[in-house]
């Protein structure tokens, strides 16, 4: 499973042809995404340039305290890059820090006590950043749902409250339809891979040389990993972030305005 | 008294919506009138806790609601909203739901005759009921929880004379089968006639009056 691929920089150089392309289709349509895509072109060779560097130094090194700090590290600016995505939900970041260590320590350490990767920082970086990049995604995308939620829906919920129900069964609606927001993008992605898109990890090892079997079989590992960590962090970041909107005693902290909304 | 408003002051946004607000809301039907805006459907929620005021004391029965666990206060006063929010589903899911939050079993048949349905209604999908409908409804699964007094925020106000009509009539028959106290908020004051024994009047988050129907409003 091992092969080797050298790319130059002037390679690298010329893939950006491609983005030039994009500039100009951007210009042309008055899209207004030039600045964006600029910035976008150089956060990417900085921030991969330098993890490059810190990766090679890890597997210099090749000690896993270095790898656990790598991952620490992954993990808070995650959880600080959701919170941008859940604003509507106070106090996300601890929610956001606890659901992505959760969800990045369970993955690695099931795949490791499974006998899937050797615990080495060969296989614990790259899969580590996979797992804690994508349950970041999701528990974003879960969060700014279940602030929507909230919101929206706050005359339905205090309804439901008004009755007796506990603040757990009056945001149970919401917390199912932030969960599956969450989580419905990587299920769907997986239920097309091979048809519609091949996965990354999959074309880089076909472009590496690697046999195409070998890359199916580390492509299914890795989905499979990544749909558990993003279903964890989804859904305990919900779990712990919606019962912000209480108070003690199940009342909505932000209530609907009186007579707010329209009448079915 | 069933309730007790003693020196309430409750902001929202830091915006003064009751001041110092006192007075007493009486067994039997009793309607918090006033215009809009001015505190009504704020103090219904305070009632049954879904909201706490920054100062003053809301007592039921005596006891300050504060000492009372809020999930059972809220199923012995039950609030029903000014306008419809039921649960996706259909009406008698709606019903079982609110009646398992006591670990009771939904009468469904009774609760929507009590509230004016007939059973056809069990199955129909809740959201696509009339404006009306939904009203009655809403209605309907509060009696699920089977409350010993209904806080009812405007409930016919999204409504044409004839459901009105229709609901008024609904609350007066239910008071006297059931027994259970109303309190009633409005802006209309022929309303109130019809349906309370005993008024509070509500401007700018104070209560400027209080006292029987017959009194405050005339015959």
């Amino acid at each position: 499973m091992t092969s080797s691929i050298d790319v130059s920089l002037g390679e690298v150089a010329a893939s950006l042809v491609l983005v030039a392309l994009g500039v100009g289709l951007s210009f042309w349509r008055r899209a207004d995404l030039e600045r964006d895509i600029g910035i976008a072109v150089v956060r990417s060779i900085v921030q991969l340039t330098a993890i490059g560097y810190v990766i090679q130094a890890i597997f210099d090194e090749d000690s896993l305290a270095l790898v656990f700090a790598l991952i620490a590290v992954m993990v808070v600016f995650g959880a600080i890059q959701a919170r941008q995505r859940a604003r509507k939900v106070p106090g996300a970041f601890v929610p956001l820090l606890i659901s992505l260590a959760v969800a990045g320590a369970a993955t690695l350490g099931l795949v490791v006590a499974l006998g899937i990767f050797e615990p080495e920082p060969r296989f614990l970086v790259p899969v580590g950043g996979m797992v804690v990049g994508n349950a970041m995604t999701a528990a974003a995308v879960a969060l700014n749902r279940l602030g929507d939620e909230m919101h929206d829906r706050a005359r339905e919920i205090e309804a439901t409250l008004a009755l007796g129900a506990t603040a757990t069964q009056a945001a149970a609606p919401s917390l199912r339809r932030s969960l599956r927001s969450g989580t419905i993008a990587l299920v769907d992605s997986t239920k097309t891979t091979g048809l519609i898109f091949f996965p990354g990890t999959m074309v880089g090892m076909l472009i590496a040389g690697a046999d195409p079997t070998d890359a199916v079989r580390l492509q299914l590992i890795l989905l499979y990993s990544l749909l558990g960590s993003v279903s964890i962090a989804a859904l305990l970041s919900t779990t712990l972030a919606y019962r912000n909107f209480f108070t003690p005693a199940q009342q909505l902290r932000e209530p609907p305005e009186p007579g707010a909304g329209t009448a079915a | 008294m069933l309730f007790d408003l003693e020196g309430v002051d409750y902001a929202r946004a830091g915006t003064p919506v009751l001041r110092d607000f006192s007075a007493g809301l009486r067994e039997g039907a009793t309607c918090v009138a006033g215009p809009s805006g001015s505190g009504k459907s704020t103090l219904l929620r305070l009632l049954n806790r879904l909201a706490d005021p920054a100062a003053g004391r809301v007592l039921y029965r005596g006891e300050d609601v504060r000492e009372r666990d809020p999930l059972e206060l809220r199923r012995e006063v039950c609030l029903v909203p000014q306008l419809p929010a039921l649960l996706e589903g259909t009406v008698a899911d709606n019903l079982r739901f609110a009646a398992g939050l006591g670990d009771g079993e939904a009468d469904v048949g009774r609760c929507l005759e009590l509230a004016g349905l007939d059973e056809s209604f069990a199955d129909r999908d809740a959201r696509r009921l009339s404006v009306g409908e939904q009203q009655r409804a809403m209605l309907a699964r509060a009696l699920a929880v089977e409350p010993r007094v209904l806080l009812l925020d405007e409930p016919t106000s999204a409504l044409d004379a004839v459901a009105r009509d229709a609901i008024e009539a609904t609350l007066t028959d239910l008071r006297r089968r059931l027994g259970i106290s109303l309190v009633l908020v409005t802006h209309d004051i022929e309303q109130a006639r019809r349906l309370a024994d005993w008024v509070v009047r509500v401007e700018e988050g104070r209560a400027v009056a209080a006292g029987a129907v017959g009194e405050h409003l005339g015959a």
